[in-house]
Parts: C-alpha cells; structure tokens; sequence
C-alpha cells in the first residue's frame, strides 16, 4: 500500500493497481491507449519521490533523469507527488499541413513542427486530442527527404481518435504530440544485410519510412517489403511503392490480398506472413521489421525467430488498441 | 569450481551465443514449447539469459526458493520430471551445436540436476 498525490488530491494503491488504475477509477482525466507499457501516452512525472524502475522501461535517459514514469506500469514503492508532462519538455506543437486520402479508410496527415522533431522513420508519435484522448501513429517519413512528418491513420468503426482524424481534423488546425518514441527503426551499419519487411493495413506507415530510409542512407542489401490488406483497396501505396521499386534494383514490393479474389498477376493472393515466409525459407542473418496487426505481428515474431532471424534483429510494433 | 565452468564455458558470450539457439529448440520442442508460449518474445528471451547464466554456473543471486517460487505457476500447469528432462536435453543439444567438450556438458546437466526438486516444487 503507497501513496501518491496529483492536483492536491491524495490517492491511495494498493498492491495490485497501478497509478493508471487508480487515477481512472476515479474518473480522474489522464491520457492512456495500450495499457501495458508500450505506447507511452500515460506518461507522468514524479515531481517528489522516485518512481519504481521497472516504471521508466522503454523511456528516455533524459526522460528516466527527471523522474518521468509510465502509469500504467506504475506500482509505487514509496510515496510519490505526481505532474501530467510538462508540454515544454515533452511534447511538441504542430501544425497540419496537409489530409489526403489514401483509400477508402486511410488517411495521410502531414504535420510542420513548430521546432524540428528529431526522429527515425519508423518510430511513433503520441498524438493529444481533447479530453485526454491520446494515440499512437508511426512516421512514415523520412527526415533527410521529407519537409513533413506524415501519418497514415486507418479508420476504426466507432474509433474515437481516428474518427475524429478522418472528420474532423483539417489542413491549418493545430496539435500536440510527443516526441517520438519506440525502437523500430533502420540503424546503418551493415549494409548490406538483407531487410524483411512485413505489414498488415497502416502497418505500412513505419515500413515505407523504415524501407526509403534505409534507401537513403546507403543500404546496399535487398530490401523486401511484404504489405498485407484484406481488399486491393486496401493496397494504398501500391503505385508508390511499384515506382520505388523501378528507382532502386535493391528494393521489391510485393502486396497481398486476403479476403477476396485477385485477377492482377501482380499481387498475390494470401495472408501476408504466409506469402512472405513461403518466399524465405531461410531468415538467419535477416533483418526483420513487422508492424500492424498485433496478432500477425506475434506470429511473426516467433516464426521469423524460428527461421533463423536473431532475435536482436527482429524490430517490431503492434498497433495494440486501445484498452 | 562452478565459476571455472562458467569461465571454460566462455561466460557471458557463451551465454549470448547460446539463448537464441537454445530458445529456439525450445519453441520448437512440442513437449514443452506451451510453457513457453509468452506474448512477449523479448521478455521471455531475457529469463532465458536467466537461466542459461545459471546452468552454466555463472553468477546470480537466484536461490532455491526463487526457483520454487518462479515455477510455481508452470507445476500448476503439470510442470513434471519430462519437461524438466526435456529442458536438459535441449540445452545439452545447444551446448554441442557449440562445440561445447562433452565433458563440460555433463557438468552443466549435473548443476541443472540440482535444482530439479526446487524447480518441480517437490
Ligand atoms: C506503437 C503503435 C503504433 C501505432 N501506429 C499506428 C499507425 O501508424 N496508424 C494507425 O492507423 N494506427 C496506429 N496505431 C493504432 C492507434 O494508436 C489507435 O489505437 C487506433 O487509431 C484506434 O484509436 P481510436 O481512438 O480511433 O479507437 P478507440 O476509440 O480506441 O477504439 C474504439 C473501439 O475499437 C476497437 N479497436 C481499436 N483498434 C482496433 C483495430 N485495429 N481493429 C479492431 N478494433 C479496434 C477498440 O478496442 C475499441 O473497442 C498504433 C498503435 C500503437 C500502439
Ligand atoms: C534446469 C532447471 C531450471 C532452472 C535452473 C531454471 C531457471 C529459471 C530462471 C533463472 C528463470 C528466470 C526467473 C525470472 O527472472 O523471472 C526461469 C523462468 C522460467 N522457467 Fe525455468 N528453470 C529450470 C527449468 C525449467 C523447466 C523444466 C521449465 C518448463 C519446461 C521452465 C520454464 C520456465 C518458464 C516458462 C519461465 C518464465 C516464467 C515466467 O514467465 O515468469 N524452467 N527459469
Ligand atoms: S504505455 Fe501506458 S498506456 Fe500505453
């Protein structure tokens, strides 16, 4: 049993809540999406007391320095004083730039940063809404190419964030977001290594920005990406990503249909982790990057690793929901 | 002496060179890859550094009621004298697709054997 303060208000834990729980079970408004120490929305401060390490897993240095912690990892071991994040340490103004749309429930949103965002393409960024409402979103930019940072937002039925993305928010408005997060990104290094990359949906977002980074910083060994959708509507870069293919020897794209017929001999017909490892039987010495579906994604893991790939070169995000 | 077994057998590059064969057979091996079976592959991959830095005799602060207590939950689920052997047997296999001296092997199996009855909670 611990204690903790926020706005004045004492709250108590005990063993088996985290802050995050309490501070919702009294319908006390904090941001938090995944729930389980992945997204990093629930982020707070310690303003007195030390928060528990195993609270700061996946956070910053700076960030671990000045007592920041995830709520919804956070069982307190001594009493603690907490703050929501100071907004000019931790988060960012944005401006956006651009909405189009992708397909028939995907969106690419482009934000200008008030001060340039240091960011790998391929990492997320928490965006704020109203209400404390905050979600993940991958960059699916590159930042020696791109001006922007730019999102690919997929429509949930009745998705509080994402619908309020595709109807309500437009070109001018201004956001707050984190700053980027998560280690799913390209690191140079050995170039030549061969990359897989496999996604399911906007899952697409951070492979596209992994795959022309890679691109852009003189990767050498082929770069496969994977990209699987339900319907060919679904396959919202395919025109890009066949001209990426045309530009550089070194990259393929191929994309995958699941749920319906195809006559294009152009895409293949399939769940897209089936295809993909169908084409590689081998993966040791691999790099691999999933992202998507957060089923797939599982499945990936364990059947890329059992193909060989090392598991320090399996990089991944699952796009977990809300909880 | 266990330290030495820990030294001969290349402490902790050893140990890195051998927990992605190991957890590999381990996931492979029906017998008991369903003990195995976490959603997070990474955090589990992490125990079973654990654990490989254990059986090879290296340093660590686990004792035998730590080994009781974290495999309580999997003798609930029927954890027996099998799976125990089976882990033995995989991790005997890894060390020899590394070339480890059968010697030495035996010696690991034997450090293992004493932490059976903590392990099976018996
Ligand atoms: C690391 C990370 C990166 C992410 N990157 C992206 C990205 O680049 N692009 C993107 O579009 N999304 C991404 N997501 C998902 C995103 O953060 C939101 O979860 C998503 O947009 C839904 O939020 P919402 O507020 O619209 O829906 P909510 O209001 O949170 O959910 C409404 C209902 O729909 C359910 N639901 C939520 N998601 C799904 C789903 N996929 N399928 C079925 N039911 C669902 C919820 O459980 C809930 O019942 C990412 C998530 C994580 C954790
Ligand atoms: C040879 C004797 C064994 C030793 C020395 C040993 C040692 C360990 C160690 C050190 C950990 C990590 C604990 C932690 O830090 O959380 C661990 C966890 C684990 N062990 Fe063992 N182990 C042995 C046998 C087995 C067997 C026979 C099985 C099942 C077939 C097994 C399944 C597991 C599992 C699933 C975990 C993770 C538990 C969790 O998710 O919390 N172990 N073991
Ligand atoms: S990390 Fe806490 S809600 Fe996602």
């Amino acid at each position: 049993m611990s204690k903790f303060t926020f706005n004045n208000i004492s709250y108590t834990c005990s063993e088996n809540e985290t802050v995050l729980d309490v501070l919702l079970a009294h319908e006390v408004a904090v941001p938090s999406s995944c729930r389980s120490g992945l997204c990093q929305t629930c982020m707070m401060q310690a303003v007195k007391g030390t928060p528990p390490g195993a609270a700061q897993k996946g956070l910053k240095d700076t960030l671990k320095a000045q007592n920041y912690f995830l709520a919804c990892c956070c069982h307190p071991d001594e009493d603690l004083e907490l703050a929501l994040p100071d907004t000019q340490t931790a988060r960012v103004r944005a401006t956006v730039s651009n909405i189009e749309k992708l397909s028939s429930d995907i969106v690419g949103v482009s934000l200008q940063c008030e001060q340039p965002l240091d960011y790998k393409s391929g990492q997320f960024i928490n965006l704020f809404g109203e209400n404390s409402l905050a979600r993940s979103y991958s960059l699916a930019s590159v930042p020696a190419k791109d001006q922007h940072l730019t999102l690919h937002v997929r429509k949930v039925p009745d998705g509080r964030m994402s619908s309020w993305i595709h109807h309500e928010l437009s070109s001018g408005d201004s956001v707050e977001i984190s700053l980027p997060v998560g280690d799913c990104f390209y690191t140079p290094g050995n170039a030549a290594q061969p990359l897989l990359l496999i996604g399911t949906g906007s899952g697409l977002a951070p492979l596209y920005g992994i795959a022309r980074d890679a691109i852009a910083q003189g990767h050498t060994g082929p770069i496969r990406l994977y990209h699987g959708s339900t319907n060919v509507d679904g396959l919202y870069l395919d025109k890009t990503l066949r001209q990426l293919t045309r530009q550089h020897e070194n990259f393929s794209y191929m994309p995958c249909v699941s749920d319906e017929p195809v006559e294009q001999q152009d895409i293949a017909s399939g769940h897209v982790l089936d295809v993909a490892l169908q084409e590689h039987a081998k993966l040791a010495g691999w790099r691999v990057f999933l992202c998507g579906n957060p089923n797939m994604v599982k499945a990936a893991k364990k059947k890329t690793f059992l193909m060989g790939a090392a598991m320090k070169d399996i990089h991944a995000d699952a796009f977990l929901p809300s909880a | 002496m266990n330290q030495t077994l820990f030294q001969k057998l290349g402490g902790e590059a050893a140990v890195d060179a051998a927990v992605d064969i190991f957890y590999r057979k381990v996931l492979s091996d029906d017998r008991i890859s369903g003990f195995f079976d976490d959603v997070d592959m990474e955090k589990q991959a992490a125990k079973q550094k654990s654990f490989l830095t254990m059986a090879f005799g290296g340093p660590n602060n686990y004792t035998g009621a730590d080994m009781r207590r974290g495999h309580a939950h999997l003798v609930q689920r029927g954890l027996n004298d099998s799976h125990f052997d089976a882990v033995v047997e995989n991790l005997a296999a890894t060390l020899s697709d590394l070339n480890v001296a059968k010697e030495h092997i035996a010696e690991v199996a034997a450090l293992c054997e004493t932490t059976r009855n903590d392990v099976l909670g018996k």
